[in-house]
């Protein structure tokens, strides 16, 4: 352009540069160390931890990105407003290479630092509390996938198997290495790996322990594994995260991270007040089909009544024929 | 058009659908069964005891949905059975409930629900019985449940037994006579006023995939709310 | 709004000479929305009937088709009515009266409905092949649809005010929540399209007509019956999934089901009919020098989002298909016990659903990267790299959808590369904010009522797309999916970005496509108490979301309870500027009429280079494009269009030896 205008006017690449560098530098103090520390989902829990380090790690690289924005914008409305009476265009810049190029590289690098972040932290926190199906890649040492195995009882080193069957309304938890009781109620030991198995005997549930940084969808048929390792003692809440019907919004229960003597002695004493109804349930397997009750604990009566599976089933025959 | 034709077309277009919405909004997103009152003249937290009173039915001919099984509340007032499942109790009071099980059995879809809990002693009484745990699965034993998940309260309500009951189960609702269990049991309120859900958990909605549609997520059928005021 | 009218012509491409003068007949003997009424019911009835016949015991074979033959749980006979409600309506508005006669080898009658072959006030409750009209026609049409999603998210943040005592029945919330969710996803999806799309795309790349009218057409007529028939779910008991309609949830639910499932299919293919003849209309017929390197960036954010539609929505028709056949003759495509899977249908759904998300954003970024030239006076910063830029979402937006089931457990091994793409398509995102602040540099910003929209759209749309790049790291993503996290982030993208790109458009293009100017005054407090309230009401939600509130919730923490009730007034006020903005679009159009006929913006669009507005045809000759759309300040620029070529230029322009003669 002209080079005498560009002599009045102001370095505004440099104004705005030495702002937003302040700025920048300000704002990422202030998250990485007064904000940081107080942000969700807590420290309970290792993959808690590792989500919230994930968090301010996000909040640290976007800061300065929407200030940049921001910042230019202000500056660009203030500075370049058009004038009462000038009506004449603005100067036609139809393009600059260079900060083409140099946008699309920043912007690059930074996606590609994403990623390789998320990766190696998806990878070093064992699947960072998600969902992991039923053959997870990434576990942490012991890990125990198929039932004959979750149903040794635990030692010292191996993961706690906690078995979460979601279904309309309420999340029950199995505990296959200490007698294979079910509860309404969930309880960890600190300190040790915890593997979630979440499944579901109706439609898909979510099963989310917001203390303990873990989400996995609760799908009817299919094994979802989780992994935590709490480290603090507390308060665990549980919700459903997915829509699953009519008091989806009420499905929520409570949750008490213990230490491992304690928790020892809660699953002994479950396990005698439910010996009642343990010996009622299905045999421990990492999945349920409840519209095929096994044969063996069919009773007499129910045979004759033609009641095969629980209701409601799906084809007419399969129902159970409604006295 | 002239303007005046243009503004009274607006404005009978604009009553029109102002009209309409509200009609929608009561009939359809407000409307819903009565709430049957077991809370009038009792003082909350003071230690007196409310009765209440609930059937079960295989159907019902008071709605337009006969096939879907349902439950009633007995008003405690004019003692008529009333078709709705919500019912408002004081707080921090002991309720004594009789459900009268007039539905044959179905099994649970999960086992578990045929433990007894959050009443008083963890047992129900069946027919004047006491009993812990009933097993749906091996014997035909459980028709319904009554659970309240957030006060832990689960229990499951016991069918007639024989084939011959559950073959001539009562056809008119509300049901007064025909084979049918007395099932009683006491719990005590929270302290807490608020909405506390009621569901049941045998998989009956006969024909909606897991049994777990219709009437289970019709408030009205086999599931509602307590309302727990102070 | 009398347009000037001029006989219809048969200059045009496959038109046919009318075989005689039209006999004017009175507007209510001709087909339109009241015969498409009585053809509707008709139809209801029929198929209705036709349906509880079939699965009536004894009937049907081998047997029943529907365990319970009682009417009102038919679901069989539920969506055979709809299917026929949707004939008849068609039938009734005239659909196939060409098609019979053209059986018949008698003349058609389609000289009445093509440009300017029909005036007055009733062409627009019929149909007709103008796309003039049909443009007007969405444009009332989604006011609608969005004013009545709007009513229901009100209903939703009342019920959120207390997080015990309840207003609905948690029954009723859902049913609201999932209405709320399902109009506003799938009839937003043309918002943009629909009436900006098909009105000004002709005229944007010099054409008399579309390529498609009668598709374009049915691509309308569809969406009230997609409209109604979602709504009708209230009277069938409403449907309990939310708009996602995860199965086995959808399959288990009452008959309002069948209408989400129905509802939602039918707006697919109305989808797809828009998409293919915004593409065909776009590729074939530009004017002579309408090259792609003067597109205006409008049509090519509308080209990106066409693209996008004519491949994802029949993946929805798909899915929406097997829930209806799952739902009514048990195919069990999604029931896990008999061999379907519900992975499948997330499989289809967000295969289909994340490029709707782009669908839904596409055209908002076209819209800011037409309206800143024109009020920055300057050319647009980086024509080919915004162009780039929307050519790289629509392509990438197929490549991210199951970032949605990070933790659903399918395919857990590919989510570092589901967390590449999505991270990946922020940089095509990213090259329209570079546009968008090359242009601002060193401008002459007026700020208009179009214009505050536009930037408005920069800052929300920042918001919503820096918080989705916090969705996409997985171990972040644990925690927020699923919560009201998301929500915020959906919201500050599509109601940020697409509706108040809508907003702009609507002050910008309304003295083009009615002649009437919008209330300026009333449009800046529109703006602002829309930007404000917006901010308001979105931003408190992020954080709701990240305390742990799942989303689809009539119940939560109480400690939430001060930012849920700051968030719903907040959403109330933000209502408030929607019926500010109703009542300004109804009093300047139905009682004021201030009239706008010339270049309120002094825009060098091509659209604006005819009268406002246009003359039946829209151009009395095709026009001869000169330079591309945005050449503000560049010196001896010639004007953007040559309007009366030289006899000849026309015809060799459409010679295969030569390319457009418009090199002046």
């Amino acid at each position: 352009m002209a080079a005498p205008s560009a002599q009045r006017e102001p370095n505004h690449a440099i104004r705005l540069g030495f702002t937003w560098l302040v700025l920048a530098l300000a704002a990422d103090l202030l998250i990485w160390f007064v904000l940081g520390p107080h942000l969700p989902p807590g420290g309970l829990a290792s993959q808690a931890d590792g989500q919230r380090f994930d968090i301010k790690v996000m909040a640290v690289m976007a800061a300065p990105v929407m200030i940049f924005v921001l910042l230019y914008f202000a500056y660009s409305l203030v500075v370049w407003r058009g004038r009462e009476g000038d009506d004449d265009d603005g100067p036609p810049i139809g393009g600059n290479a260079r900060i083409q190029t140099a946008w699309i590289t920043v912007t690059s690098a930074i996606v590609l630092c994403l990623f390789g972040f998320g990766t190696y932290e998806l990878y070093h926190s064992y699947g960072a509390g998600a969902g992991e199906g039923p053959s997870p890649i990434y576990n942490p040492p012991g890990a125990e996938l198929t039932a004959a195995q979750q149903m040794a009882p635990w030692s010292p080193g191996k993961p706690v198997v906690v078995q979460v069957i979601g279904q309309q309304w309420r999340f029950t938890y199995r505990y296959p290495q200490f007698g294979g009781f079910e509860t309404t109620y969930l309880a960890l030991p600190r300190n040790q790996w915890v593997q979630f198995d979440v499944t579901s005997i109706d439609v898909i549930h979510s099963f989310w322990a917001y203390q303990l940084g873990v989400k996995a969808d609760a799908n009817p048929g299919v094994d979802n594994v989780a992994y935590t390792k709490p480290t603090q003692l507390g308060r665990i809440t549980v919700r459903c995260a997915e829509l699953c019907g009519l008091w989806h919004g009420a499905m929520f229960d409570y949750g008490q991270v213990m230490t491992l003597a304690n928790f020892q002695s809660w699953a002994g004493a479950s396990n005698a007040h439910f010996a009642s109804v343990t010996k009622l349930l299905p045999p421990y397997a990492t999945t349920y089909d409840p519209t095929e009750i096994p044969l063996f604990k069919l009773g007499k009566v129910v045979k004759a009544l033609g009641l095969f599976g629980a209701g409601g089933g799906y084809y007419p025959p399969n129902d159970p024929s409604q006295p | 058009m002239s303007l005046p034709v243009r503004v009274g077309t607006l404005l009978a277009g604009f009553l029109a659908v102002v009209g309409g919405v509200i009609f929608v909004v009561i009939h359809y997103l407000l409307a819903g069964p009565p709430t049957v009152d077991y809370s009038a003249g009792v003082t909350p937290d003071s230690g007196q005891t409310v009765s209440i009173m609930l059937q079960e039915d295989a159907q019902n001919t008071v709605t337009s949905h006969p096939d879907w099984v349902s439950y009633f509340i007995k008003d405690p007032k004019s003692h008529q059975w009333v078709h709705t499942t919500l019912f408002k109790v004081p707080a921090g009071t002991t309720i004594d409930v009789t459900i009268l099980g007039y539905d044959g059995c179905t099994p649970l879809r999960n086992p578990f629900w045929g433990k007894v809990t959050g009443t008083a002693g963890d047992v129900e009484n069946v027919n004047g019985t006491p009993v812990a745990t009933l097993n749906s699965w091996g014997s035909c034993s459980v028709a319904h449940t009554f659970s309240i998940p957030s006060i832990g309260l689960n229990v499951p309500v016991a069918s007639p037994t024989t084939l011959k009951e559950n073959n001539s189960l009562c056809g008119t609702s509300p049901c007064t006579s025909g084979p049918h269990t007395t099932v009683t049991f006491s719990f005590k309120t929270p302290s807490a006023p608020g909405d506390y859900f009621w569901q049941c958990r045998v998989p009956c909605g006969l024909g909606y995939l897991d049994g777990f549609g219709g009437p289970m997520q019709t408030i009205g059928f086999m599931t509602g709310e307590m309302e727990v005021v102070s | 709004m009398a347009i000037e009218t001029e006989p219809g012509t048969s200059t045009q491409p496959g038109g046919g000479v009318p075989a005689g003068e039209p006999a004017v007949r009175a507007w209510w003997t001709r087909p339109a929305i009241h015969t498409g009424l009585i053809g509707a019911v008709i139809g209801y009835a029929f198929g209705h009937w036709l349906g509880n016949y079939w699965a009536s015991p004894g009937v049907g074979s081998p047997a029943q088709y529907q365990q319970i033959p009682t009417a009102d749980a038919n679901d069989f006979a539920i969506v055979l009515g709809y299917t026929f409600m949707v004939v008849g309506w068609l039938i009734g508005l005239g659909f196939f009266n060409d098609l019979v006669l053209a059986m018949l080898g008698r003349p058609l009658r389609d000289y009445q409905l093509r440009n300017g072959g029909d005036t007055g006030m009733a062409r627009y409750f019929r149909l007709t092949h103008d796309h003039k009209v049909v443009g007007l026609q969405y444009l009332v049409g989604m006011i609608i649809y969005f004013c009545t999603a709007g009513l229901l998210a009100m209903g939703i943040r009342a019920e959120l005010l207390s997080p015990v005592h309840h207003i609905f029945s948690s029954s009723a919330y859902i049913e609201i929540v999932g209405e709320h969710g399902t109009m506003m996803m799938m009839l937003m999806t043309s918002v943009i399209l629909g009436p900006f799309g098909n009105y000004l795309i002709p005229l944007m790349i010099g054409a008399k007509r579309v390529a498609y009218p009668r598709l374009e057409a049915l691509s309308f007529w569809l969406t009230p019956a997609a409209f109604g028939v979602l709504l009708s779910a209230i009277l069938l008991g409403g449907f309990h999934f939310g708009w996602t309609g995860y199965p086995t949830l959808s399959v288990q639910d009452t008959s309002g089901g069948d209408a989400y499932a129905f509802a939602f299919g039918l707006m697919g293919l109305s989808m797809i009919l828009a998409a293919f003849n915004i593409l065909i209309t776009v590729i074939c017929y530009r004017a002579p020098g309408m090259r792609w390197g003067r597109l205006p960036m409008f049509v090519w954010g509308i080209l990106g989002t066409a693209v996008m539609m004519a491949l994802a929505a029949p993946i929805l028709v798909g899915g929406m298909y097997m829930i209806l056949t799952d739902r009514t003759v048990q195919t069990a495509f999604f029931a896990d016990q008999l061999g379907g899977s519900s992975y499948l249908y997330q499989d289809l759904f967000w295969f289909f659903g994340h490029p709707e998300v782009y669908i839904l954003a596409l055209p908002g970024f076209a819209i800011v990267c037409e309206l800143l030239p024109v009020f920055t006076r300057k050319p647009l910063f980086g024509y080919k790299i915004a162009a780039a830029g929307m050519i790289g979402v629509t392509l990438l937006s197929f490549f991210v959808w199951q970032h949605h089931l990070f933790d659903s457990g399918i395919d857990p091994d590919m989510r570092p590369l589901f967390m590449l793409t999505t991270e990946l398509i922020s940089i095509p995102t990213g090259f329209i904010f570079l546009v968008g602040m090359g242009t601002l540099w060193k401008a002459k910003i007026r700020f208009t009522v179009p214009m505050l929209f536009c930037l408005a759209f920069f800052f929300n749309f920042l918001i919503g797309g820096i918080s989705g790049v916090f969705l996409s790291d997985v171990p972040a993503d644990t925690t927020e999916h699923g919560s009201f996290f998301v929500m915020a982030h959906f919201h500050y993208t599509i109601m940020g970005g697409l509706i108040f790109a809508f907003m702009g458009g609507c002050y910008y293009w309304l003295p083009k496509m009615m002649g009437i100017k919008l209330n300026a005054r009333l449009g800046y407090a529109h703006f602002w108490l829309m930007f404000v309230a917006f901010n308001s009401t979105f931003l408190p939600l992020f954080a709701i979301g990240l305390a742990g509130q799942p989303r689809r919730v009539f119940e939560y923490q109480r400690d939430l309870t001060t930012l849920n009730d700051w968030v719903s007034i907040s959403s109330f006020f933000l209502g408030a500027s929607i019926l500010i903005f109703v009542i300004n679009f109804v009093w300047s159009t139905v009682v004021v009429r201030e009239r706008e006929i010339g270049n309120p913006w002094n825009s060098r669009g091509l659209e604006w280079q005819t009268a406002s507005p246009p003359p039946a045809e829209n151009f009395a000759v095709v026009p001869v494009v000169l330079t591309g759309p945005y050449e503000y300040g560049v010196k001896n620029s010639p004007p953007v269009a040559d309007l009366n070529p030289p006899v000849g230029v026309l015809t060799a322009s459409l010679s295969d030896t030569q390319t457009a003669g418009a090199e002046a």
